[in-house]
């Protein structure tokens, strides 16, 4: 298995390089003179020439890359153009926001995804089935900055239910001091239950919109699973000797079908924190994509490529994690 | 059972074909059935108005009727959707094509290229080439269809692996076929059913990730109506809030499509490729 863990990690090494170097590349192949598109149209020649120096713009490709994988290694991005706040900063800032958003939103999508997918495999082609199955279809067409809008416009505007947007409320947010800029952690750590509901409740609609795509998948995969599974000959025997149906379902046929989920749902998790931008933009969360989303109005270019290779380097990592797990959970899996 | 009896008895894949076949009319037909020109199309005394008997969707913020919008609208994303699922299949078929028959170096690089575009999740590499390349259409079809690549490019190269071991392609190498010869007449044709299957699936992805980036003010710029940037501009100005007719039609239609050829796909998976 550590042959197996060094060998997938040796492999990530071109990935990441590759990574590194289009996202490199990005800045030089805006059109025109890079330094010139960063300093904005109002500089003077002095500013251009003095940002290109700044910049290392005026030595060779080639060294350019190196420095710039360089200050990777040390998790230097540079500074924003428009704030001059340092893209690392930012990122240690706003990357708990991100995290905790997808977090609930992948707990949203496996609370309901496996069970409507249970419901819909043990009810094979019955009017649940048809329903469950047509709901997870509409899922993955939807577009969730639609929903987004169409949640604000339902919960918050309408009912008053919930906040339409952030992630605290300005009078709660004034006395609060996140320890670790996880906010539900945080509340919970100082037992503020008070902290506690608002956090939560401004995390609701964020977590549903970006939980649904997630969600659907999951459904369709479980369903898919859970009828291969149900098929076998070893679930024929269990009902021949009378097992329970609910035994038969949660511990003969769910635990075998857990494997092709629990990959999705790795997948899936990666994907909710490079795809948040849209539900981010929407929410005004403050995390890392509604940051890149300002990065892109702003053309602050320096932002763009922080935050691409650290989104794309996490994607990477969770990919690769999903992959090891994969070889940890199912000892029938033989890595040569 | 043959393929067309197949997709005839799958409920999903008939409503997909209807559905797809209804859309492309109306996208095809809009200019001869309601001829517009969005440079002129505004009525300020119109503005916001509710859905009513004259503007069945509404109108938006500079008295446009959505209705219109919505139509013109959904041929623009439609189109971005077609061409760039179009690059992306040319280009990943003929790479996947490449990799899986001659193997070697080749094999290795476009692996390794495949790796490094399925690295970035979808809409951030879009995201990131829009942005290089600037907010338009052509830069919106380009960075979804490069999106597309790798996808296709697995695809394909998967296939020609166990085909070109195949006896028929063994006995055309051995009766002295060239290259080009063996695999555009002999391995091509048979990969087209799974690659028919996944472009369509595709079609709706792409249509999503194009409206997005029309949401996030990549895409087509006004006043070329497209669904993405009418609710980018609904939400922008608030009217989402205070005139949900602006966001509700366009948001539908984007579903609508998607959802057209993502049960299209479905039925033509189960019919050209049942196994799967």
């Amino acid at each position: 298995m550590c042959k197996y863990i060094a060998k997938r990690l040796l492999s990530l090494l071109p990935v990441l390089l590759g990574i590194t170097l289009l996202v490199f590349l990005l800045l030089h192949l805006i059109p025109g003179d890079p330094a010139v598109v960063l300093s904005g149209e109002r500089a003077t020649p002095e500013q251009v020439e003095a940002l290109r120096q700044q910049l290392g713009l005026d030595r060779p490709l080639p060294l350019q890359y190196l420095a710039f994988l360089e200050k990777l290694i040390r998790f230097d991005f540079g500074t924003s153009i428009i704030s001059g706040i340092p893209i690392a900063d930012e990122i240690k800032n706003r990357w708990p926001a991100t995290f905790e958003l997808s977090v609930a939103a992948m707990l949203i999508a496996i609370a309901l995804g496996i069970p409507s997918g249970i419901f819909a495999a043990v009810r094979k082609n019955s009017w649940l089935d048809n329903l469950l199955m047509s709901g997870s279809l509409i899922g993955v067409s939807l577009p969730v900055y639609w929903l987004g809008l169409l949640l604000i416009y339902l919960f918050a505007v309408n009912l008053q239910l919930l906040p339409p947007s952030g992630r605290i409320s300005v009078e709660t947010g004034f006395n609060f001091k996140p320890m670790t800029n996880f906010y539900v952690l945080d509340a919970l750590f100082r037992f503020d239950i008070a902290t506690l509901k608002d956090v939560l409740s401004h995390l609701i609609l964020p977590a549903l919109t970006l939980g649904t795509i997630p969600l659907a998948i999951i459904a369709r995969i479980t369903r898919s699973a859970m009828l291969e599974v149900l098929l076998q000959d070893y679930i024929r025997t269990a009902r021949a000797k009378g097992v329970p149906g609910y035994l038969i379902i949660f511990q003969h046929a769910l635990k075998n079908a857990l494997l092709p989920i629990s990959t999705t749902i790795g997948l899936q998790f990666g994907n909710l924190l490079g795809g948040a931008i849209l539900t981010e933009t929407i929410f005004s969360w403050p995390g890392i994509g509604s940051w890149i989303y300002e990065g892109i109005l702003a053309r602050d270019y320096p932002v763009v490529q922080g935050g691409v290779v650290f989104v794309s380097v996490n994607f990477v990592l969770i990919n690769l994690l999903v992959d090891i797990s994969y070889a940890l959970f199912d000892p029938r899996i033989q890595y040569k | 059972m043959n393929p067309l009896k197949r997709f005839l008895q799958s409920t999903s894949g008939k409503i997909g074909l209807i559905l797809t076949i209804s859309i492309l009319l109306i996208s095809l037909l809009a200019p001869i059935l309601h001829p517009y020109d969005p440079a002129t199309d505004r009525n300020y005394l119109l503005r916001l108005k509710p859905p009513n008997s004259e503007h069945w969707f509404g109108t938006d913020g500079l008295g446009r009727d959505i209705l219109v919008l919505v139509w013109y609208g959904m041929r623009t994303s439609l189109t971005v959707g077609l061409i760039s699922v179009g690059l992306g299949l040319m280009v990943g078929l003929i790479l996947g094509l490449i990799a899986g028959y001659f193997r070697g170096y080749l094999e290795t690089v476009i692996g390794w290229l495949t790796d490094i575009l399925l690295a970035f999740p979808s809409i951030l590499l879009a995201i990131a080439i829009v942005t290089v390349s600037g907010p338009n259409l052509q830069s919106v079809m380009i960075a979804v269809g490069v999106v597309q690549i790798p996808i296709y490019i697995r695809l394909t190269r998967s296939m020609v692996l166990s085909l070109r071991e195949q006896e028929f392609v063994i006995a055309t190498k051995a009766l002295g076929a060239d290259p080009t010869r063996i695999i555009f007449n002999h391995i091509l044709p048979s990969t087209l059913s799974p690659l028919v299957v996944q472009a369509t699936l595709s079609i709706g992805t792409a249509t999503l990730e194009a409206a997005g980036l029309g949401f996030l003010g990549l895409g087509a710029q006004p006043p070329t109506p497209e669904l993405g940037t009418m609710l980018s501009d609904a939400f922008k100005s608030g009217y989402s809030l205070s005139s949900p007719w602006t966001t509700i039609f366009p948001g539908l239609f984007i579903t609508l499509s998607v959802l057209a050829f993502n049960l299209l796909g479905d039925g033509l998976r189960d019919s050209l490729d049942p196994r799967s």
